[in-house]
């Protein structure tokens, strides 16, 4: 009973962080149809904004969870205003554009921080024992921060003005233009609050799996894997295929090692692809978010 | 006559190419032509995305999956055999066939876009995870070792039937070089024939091209298939080049890489992306001698300003220039001529 506890928290785990790290991505993708492969280059950079800070004195908590997300979300505006918005409609350009600028941020922090990490910073939540097995208390705190993170955003694209907005632009953008709504702010906010959850996320994760210029790669692979088998509905997509490709990923893992793991969820999610070429939520639940 | 985009203009730079390959030793140090063989082998792969990407419409992420299915079938394929001749074939039909099959499951599936690229790009990702925990005694063809994160050893190309009589890199620098002008005159001339024909106009309209007759799916099939072969031989040149393949030729960089080329050179043409691997290539490892700049951050920026600024790449762009610069000339002699003719009507 406790191995299957501390397994399923395992998986519960693997679920959540594959959230965590694609929510950023799939605010960007489901709102506004655009891939931003410089989506891992947002999470590393919130993780050095938390080893700088944490370095310089600052709460870690403070750091991790107001100023990783601020630091990017500023710069998520910037490249917002400077780079995606010219080349809105044009979705294989602004791949290949991001993919440029994620190069670019590689090459800048590389320069700047040296190609190795500079400070390894601890979780700071001890174990928590379930019977004879022990389990991070970190992991447990990250399952909890994705889901009230989940819920924020439902929250905000349901309850909010700025979601009615937002889902107004998502649906048809030229009738929102024509009722007086500035879709380019709109999508200006957007992704700078897409950005800003990737900060969150790579602030987050910077304790387990500590900085380094190229983790945004690890990162990207899996997260734009997860955004198009999930489709277009954001919170829907997300979840469901998260729920999907990390539980396979979990399984797999426990039954033969961390390699067939990552090849399994891959593996799924090509057949995933084939079967449903929309993604999950292109196929069902359409009338989610 | 019109050069630009007609096979004659094909046939003219291979000429070209013939005279750089020949005037190439006195010009460059010999450390330089040993280079140069992967570089060739890097420009094939380029020039393999260019027909699949530019001419067929069809974004592969994963392209380097097919680069290094050839580059790991020729290494075992040679250790094995003893000779680099019938290891070459077994490469090029091993991508090929791989290809065919992947590209059966995404065409026929109706895959496309973005979802296609995704779907190459976690091909490449799943060779790669799988590629690099090969290590241990256990896992070996024949009698080559996978070798897990070192990759395993290419042996060098060497006489057609005599196993023992290994080329000199002055030769091999001969032979890739012939046949980077073999791919490139073959590519050339496909994109002329109706199958090469067919493929542009699904480019530029799938539906329509369906709606006319044609199996768009089988097209891009065979497309895909033909791309993937010759970037199986691009593989086998680069390991030649380099004595050895590791993972890494199935990593994400590498597929970047790639798409970079073609992007600067220029999508819609198969000269472009050669001669922008040739340049950025050189570009980048003298830059990775100085230190001044980090080659990401020249790559990336390399890569924004030319998605945002260029985004038909060089070539097409020069040749552009001139065309449009003839168009004047033939307008201004249009006009004299009129205003002759008008001269004389009215005495």
């Amino acid at each position: 009973m406790d191995l299957f506890f501390s397994l399923a928290l395992q998986i519960l785990y693997g679920i959540a962080n594959l959230a965590l790290i694609s929510l950023g991505l799939a605010i960007v993708f489901g709102m506004m149809r655009v891939i931003n492969l410089a989506h891992g280059e947002f999470l590393m950079l919130g993780g050095y904004t938390v080893v700088v800070a944490t370095n310089n004195g600052v709460n870690i908590w403070f750091a991790m969870l107001i100023l990783a997300p601020l630091v990017v979300g500023i710069i998520g505006l910037i490249v917002e205003r400077c780079l995606i918005q010219w080349l809105y409609g044009r979705m294989i350009d602004t791949l290949l554009a991001t993919w440029g600028l994620s190069l670019l941020f590689i090459g800048i922090i590389t320069s700047v921080f040296g190609a190795s990490t500079s400070t390894v910073i601890s979780p700071p939540l001890g174990a928590v024992t379930i019977g004879d097995y022990t389990s991070s208390g970190y992991e447990l705190f990250l399952i909890f921060v994705v889901i009230v993170l989940l819920i924020l955003v439902y929250l905000t694209l349901k309850f909010t003005s700025l979601g009615l907005v937002a889902r107004a632009t998502m649906q048809n953008a030229d009738m929102a233009a024509c009722l007086g709504i500035s879709t380019s702010r709109i999508y200006m906010v957007t992704f700078s609050l897409g950005a800003a959850v990737s900060g969150l996320a790579g602030g987050l994760l910077a304790p387990i799996t500590g900085v380094l210029p190229n983790i945004g790669v690890i990162y990207i692979a899996k997260a734009f894997i997860t955004v198009i088998s999930g489709g277009s509905a954001i919170l829907a997509g997300t979840t469901s295929a998260s729920v999907l490709l990390g539980g396979v990923n979990g399984i797999m893992s426990y039954v033969t090692g961390p390699t067939f793991g990552e090849v399994a969820l891959l593996f799924t999610a090509i057949i995933l692809l084939r079967l449903m070429p929309t993604g999950i939520t292109g196929r069902f639940f359409r009338k989610s978010q | 006559m019109r050069l630009y985009g007609t096979f004659s203009g094909t046939l003219v730079v291979a000429g070209l190419a013939i005279i750089f390959t020949l005037l190439a030793p006195s010009i460059f140090e010999f450390f330089t032509i040993i280079t140069l063989t992967q570089v060739i082998g890097l420009s094939i792969l380029a020039l393999s995305l260019a027909l699949v990407w530019g001419f067929g419409g069809i974004l592969c992420f994963g392209q380097s999956a097919f680069f290094g299915i050839g580059a790991y079938a020729y290494s075992v394929a040679a250790v094995n055999i003893g000779g680099s001749t019938g290891a070459i074939f077994i490469a090029i039909l091993a991508a090929a066939i791989f290809a065919a099959i992947l590209g059966y499951f995404v065409f026929y599936g109706k895959v496309s876009d973005v979802y296609l690229a995704v779907i190459t790009l976690t091909v490449s990702l799943i060779l790669y995870s799988l590629m690099r925990r090969t290590s241990g005694p256990e896992y070996k063809i024949g009698k080559a070792l996978l070798g897990g994160f070192n990759g395993t050893g290419s042996p060098p190309l060497n006489v057609p039937g005599n196993g023992s009589a290994m080329l000199f890199p002055m030769q091999t620098f001969y032979v890739s070089m012939a046949v980077l002008i073999t791919a490139y005159v073959f590519t050339g001339w496909l994109v002329t024939t109706k199958f090469g024909r067919v493929c542009v106009s699904i480019r530029e309209n799938d539906v329509r091209t369906e709606l006319l007759g044609y199996d768009t799916r089988l097209y891009k099939l065979g497309l895909f298939s033909i791309s993937a072969g010759i970037a199986g031989l691009g593989g086998v040149f680069f390991c030649v080049g380099v004595t050895r393949v590791t993972p890494d030729v199935f990593s994400l960089g590498q597929s970047a890489l790639a798409i970079i080329w073609v992007i600067v050179g220029g999508r819609m043409t198969l000269i472009g992306p050669i001669l922008a691997t040739f340049v950025l290539y050189f570009l980048t490892s003298s830059l990775g001698s100085q230190q001044v700049f980090n080659a990401n951050l020249v790559l990336g920026i390399i890569l924004v300003i030319f998605v945002l600024l260029v985004p038909n790449g060089v070539v097409p762009t020069i040749a552009g220039w001139f065309e449009r610069r003839r168009t004047k000339r033939y307008i201004r002699q249009k006009e004299r001529r009129m205003k002759l003719r008008k001269h004389r009507a009215t005495g």
